[in-house]
């Protein structure tokens, strides 16, 4: 089925994006949008706009029968969800199916499977590849969940099976804090997913986050090599850099087969992430979780392999095989992305929704800034902070982060704080240029920094 | 009487969880320092906390969007 026009249920610099791959395409768009943002960028580059509810995001975005009204009397023929919001709701692409409209992204089946952290595991496991020690499986016997803590060795994480986004985990360091924790982890995970199901990981210390793109027709799978997300914040990527720059090339080779054999084990259709904790002292990779929608940092990977990966999805969806075999995905150069967030790093980050009264975008050689931001912009306080992404490449590491330092000086929002000044001092540190960083490297380094970015 | 403002621009919710009971309700009475909702700033809660005594009449409703200075509950 040939795809004609295309409804877009979500916001912000992801909806913008879509466009773009949508246009390229000769796809027409509607832009669905909440009541407070029918100003926002994608609104005025889409073909039609449709007003789905509410600013509460549960009202609108989250609204799956108000997206599917739209989408039906716009004669929308496919709806693309972006990532957060409905994209990782199987119930959402399976309504989306049986409305008659194609669904970018996976089945809700595998969106299923994949998007329940045991089941995933279990899937890993059979296909092969290595996952964190821990309970195979979600624990309901707190003697069974004991008895496994003990196994794999403090300290544990629990985790909520339906977890996600890093909520709903809690770190035990010994039996007494596992024993106090585990109930509580329970009744939090029921109250916040429904579903009071957990297991348990072993925490491995000092881990890089590396995570492999794939995209998959539902028969065959390739990679497009992997990302590197160390940098994090309350676990969220900071920072994110395509190729890992610590990853030997028999390693990498290894981890992305790994990511490869799961895709087709699961029939996987679209563009996909696997991600996975990297101990670079062993050279050992473990899977952790599957994200089953294009991700935020999916830029550094299209500047490295030359790859569309949003317009691939979107060919996939309308009934296309992949058009790229695996033996021709290259990588080149090394790419960089930042997350520019209305957030002020001079008081830990607070969220600060407003007008973007003047604005200046970088550019130049190999600078890329995907955003949501126009001179004049209302930047509303009801969704998340992430306002654009700035992505550099160049032939080399050292080269790609001097260029970020000059994007970066050229980049102004006024109006708002934003995560820029964060951004300019990692560009300039020495343990960032020398990729001396774990998952757990970046909070330390800001209590240490706090008055550079106070100024 | 005096007028509660919403610190924040936001979304207010009267109650920790949606399947947690409200904070206070109307007519009940409220010290000083209780807290008595949430103003969610994209995806970040802030406490809302009664700034003087009394018995409190709620004017925003659950999940309302409110901006920041506008009246979330009258406290006399």
């Amino acid at each position: 089925m040939i795809i004609r026009k295309l409804l877009i249920a979500n916001r912000g610099e992801i909806a913008v994006r879509i466009i773009r791959a949508a246009r390229e395409l000769g796809i027409s768009t509607v832009q669905a949008h909440s009541a407070v943002d029918a100003g926002m960028l994608a609104v005025k580059m889409a073909d039609e706009a449709v007003n789905i509810g509410p600013p509460h995001a549960a009202k609108s975005y989250l609204n799956i029968g108000n997206i599917l009204k739209a989408a039906a009397e716009t004669g929308a023929d496919a709806v693309h969800p972006g990532y957060g919001f409905l994209a990782e709701n199987a119930a959402f692409a399976d309504a989306v199916e049986a409305a008659g409209l194609i669904f970018i992204g996976p089945r809700g089946d595998s969106i299923r499977v994949m998007g329940d952290k045991v089941a995933a595991r279990v899937a890993a496991e059979a296909a092969g590849v290595p996952v964190v020690p821990g309970s195979n499986g979600r624990i309901d016997d707190p003697e069974h969940a004991r008895h496994i803590a003990m196994a794999v060795g403090f300290p544990v994480m629990i985790k909520a099976a339906a977890g996600g986004g890093g909520r709903g985990i809690r770190i035990a360091h010994d039996m007494a804090e596992f024993e106090a924790l585990m109930p509580q982890a329970s009744t939090e995970a029921k109250a916040a997913f429904g579903d009071g199901g957990l297991y348990i990981e072993k925490v491995i210390e000092r881990a890089r986050h590396i995570e492999v793109q794939v995209l998959g027709d539902g028969r065959r799978a390739i990679h497009c090599f992997e990302r590197e997300c160390s940098l994090q914040r309350r676990r969220q990527k900071v920072w994110e850099e395509a190729p890992s720059a610590v990853l030997p090339q028999a390693v990498r080779e290894k981890l992305c087969a790994s990511a490869v054999a799961l895709a087709e084990a699961v029939s996987y259709r679209g563009a996909g992430t696997l991600e996975y904790l990297y101990d670079d002292e062993t050279h050992r990779f473990y899977f952790i979780e599957m994200n089953t929608r294009i991700q935020v940092e999916h830029p550094v990977t299209e500047m490295i392999t030359g790859i569309d990966l949003v317009r691939e999805m979107i060919r996939i969806a309308g009934g296309g095989p992949l058009s790229v075999r695996q033996e021709d995905v290259r990588m080149r150069g090394h790419a960089i992305e930042v997350r520019i967030n209305a957030e002020d790093p001079a008081r830990n980050f607070q969220p600060a929704p407003g007008t973007v009264t003047a604005l200046r975008i970088p550019g130049g050689p190999g600078t890329r800034f995907d955003t949501m931001l126009y001179q004049g912009c209302e930047v509303p306080p009801f969704y998340d902070s992430l306002l654009g992404k700035l992505i550099v490449w160049d032939e080399t590491r050292q080269g790609a982060i001097a260029r970020m330092a000059r994007a970066l000086d050229e980049l102004e929002v006024e109006g708002l704080p934003t995560t820029k000044p964060l951004h300019r001092l990692l560009a300039r540190d020495d343990s960032v240029a020398g990729a001396q960083f774990h998952t757990r490297w970046l909070e330390p380094w800001l209590e240490a920094n706090a008055h550079r970015l106070n100024s | 009487m005096a007028q509660l403002l919403s610190p924040l621009p936001g979304t207010f919710y009267r109650r920790p969880a949606p399947d947690k009971p409200a904070y206070k309700n109307d007519g009940d009475k409220v010290a000083k320092g209780d807290v008595i909702g949430l103003i969610e700033v994209m995806k970040s809660f802030t406490e809302v906390k009664a700034d003087a005594a009394g018995k409190i009449t709620f004017i925003a409703g659950n999940e309302e969007p409110v901006m920041a200075g506008q009246p979330l509950a009258e406290i006399g």
